[in-house]
């Protein structure tokens, strides 16, 4: 069954994913079924907002090389840490970007990389503790047409 | 189709338990599978889909990538060094070529 | 030579800059693409890096029919010298009889030194996808060689004052289907088309930014382009018909360009959409 948009949001409550928090005031939409559908696979359940901050700029100027970077609040010890971190686009044909997995090796849980993004949407992280919590960052990424047609 | 040797940036030096970043850049067209030629045939997809980078043989950091990573893949992360010692970076294309790095860094 | 300023001419000049102006984004989206470019700008993530590499492996590579490198090639500074050769670029090669700039003189190189033919460079100069050009990996690493060092587009020779000349008056000369100059979009400061700003080509700053910056790695086609490659792209979005690769035309436009650009650092390659 296919719920409306609207519908997913009047479902959700407090603060998951589709809440408010954590989402750009007047930017980002729900993320889609599908999206949503990966996210709560990864996370064995509603991630929650807070302790992974997520970094896009608001907009780019081509989708080819969009900067995207990530830190999660952690320890990173070896009782505590940040098994993995997902990244998602919603509005892109494959909406799974990578999948980044830290150690406690790693010192810190962040990364840095560029990804494509087909047209302005959602760039989605969630990333799975070694406890089992889980917790996602969203923001949208406008991406503009360049000057001659290109 | 990558002939290129990739880049990396580790420090030379670090003190015992600092966090260092480390930055690598690889050549490769990482074609997402999306793109149709001329013709409308889809181009196959053909990218590198593993990236590891390991310190003296323990794990320190993965990505797993998928078609919506730039091409030339750009990775920056950071690792905790205890000892002096040897990084290894691996990124592993779809067609099973490894291409394989190595830097070192003193740590006092 | 007189550019072209008949009434039809500052009518469509007009439409074009309105247009151009109309799309002046709000002040919000110029600052963040800054954040974007920003963001974007760390050197070491830049792909071009790797085409430098890769350039200055093909240059020192034996190839073509008479199997040599092009170390021995003559880029203004004496033959075997690329250290600040593209910084004292276009100018006058004795040799060759013309003027050059730099993706002109490796072509010339590769004829003269490798047996490989003009028309074979100018033919695969610019990269297809997943076939990287041979000329763009030269040009780049080229030009890398003269990072830091300031524009010096060499003017004494006759030859080269004239390709100046000329150079101004293309940029000036309104043509083709839609009456564009390459100052019809190049030659004011805060326009853009859509969100895309466009750098003011008759200002030193501007000019200097960007002629400094090229080959840069585009963003938009995954790949480095040197400016033979931007000459050629500019002409056809303007509905010219195409203009040929080293011909005296697109090397008189780079020594205008670079004289508009003179005195600022070579950064290539920089990175751009």
């Amino acid at each position: 069954m296919q719920l409306t948009r609207r519908e997913v949001l009047a479902l959700s409550v407090g603060a998951t994913v589709f809440g408010v928090a954590g989402l750009r005031a007047g930017g980002a939409v729900a993320a889609p079924e599908d999206v949503k559908k990966l996210m709560m696979e990864f996370a064995g359940g509603e991630p929650k907002t807070g302790r992974i901050a997520l970094t896009v700029p608001e907009i780019a100027e081509n989708g080819n090389s969009v900067p995207v970077s990530f830190a999660v609040e952690s320890p990173m010890t070896d009782k505590d840490y940040v098994s993995s971190v997902m990244l998602y686009a919603d509005g892109n044909p494959v909406p799974t970007v990578a999948s980044f997995t830290f150690t406690p090796m790693s010192g810190k849980a962040v990364a840095t990389t560029r990804m494509r993004l087909a047209k302005t949407q959602n760039v989605i992280v969630v990333a799975k503790m070694s406890d089992g919590s889980s917790f996602t960052d969203t923001k949208q990424v406008k991406v503009t047409i360049g000057g001659c047609g290109g | 189709m990558s002939e290129t040797k990739p880049r990396i940036k580790v420090p030379e030096t670090a003190a015992a338990g600092e966090v260092v970043t480390i930055k690598t850049l690889m050549s490769h067209i990482m074609e997402s599978g999306q793109r149709k030629d001329k013709d409308g045939n889809v181009i196959p997809r053909k990218i590198i889909n593993k990236f590891t980078c390991e310190f003296n043989g323990k794990p320190v950091f993965a990505c797993n990538l998928e078609g919506g990573i730039s091409a030339n893949p750009y990775m920056e992360f950071t690792a905790k060094v205890t000892e002096s010692g040897t990084f290894k970076f691996a990124w592993v294309d779809d067609d099973g070529t490894v291409t394989t790095a190595e830097q070192a860094i003193a740590v006092k | 030579m007189m550019p072209r300023r008949g009434k039809l001419g500052r009518l469509f000049a007009g439409v074009a800059l309105a247009a151009a102006a109309a799309f002046a984004a709000p002040a919000w989206a110029d600052n963040e693409l800054d954040t974007y470019k920003k963001m974007l700008a760390d050197p070491f993530a830049n792909p071009g890096n790797l085409y430098v590499d890769e350039g200055e492996a093909l240059w020192k590579k034996p190839a073509g029919p008479k199997n040599v490198s092009l170390e021995k090639c003559d880029l203004g500074l004496g033959a075997g010298v690329v250290k600040g050769a593209h910084a004292k670029m276009p100018r006058f090669f004795a040799d060759a009889g013309r003027v050059m700039d730099t993706d002109t003189r490796i072509a010339w190189c590769r004829e003269q030194l490798q047996g490989i033919p003009f028309a074979d460079s100018a033919k695969t100069a610019f990269s297809a996808r997943g076939k990287k050009s041979d000329m763009e990996l030269l040009t780049t690493y080229v030009a890398n060689q003269s990072a830091g060092m300031p524009l010096s587009p060499q003017l004494g020779h006759e030859k080269e004052k004239e390709a100046l000349a000329i150079g101004e008056a293309l940029f000036f000369r309104r043509g083709s289907l839609l009456d564009y100059s390459c100052a019809t979009c190049h030659a004011a400061s805060d326009t853009r088309i859509r969100l895309q700003p466009l750098a003011h080509l008759t200002e030193n700053k501007s000019a200097g930014k960007v002629v400094g910056g090229w080959p840069v790695y585009r963003v938009s086609q995954e790949s480095v382009r040197a400016m033979q490659n931007r000459m050629w792209d500019c002409h056809w979005q303007m509905r010219y018909p195409s203009i040929d690769f080293g011909s005296e035309a697109t090397v008189a436009l780079v020594m205008y360009l670079t004289k508009m650009g003179e005195g600022a650092p070579v950064t290539a390659p920089a990175l751009a959409r």
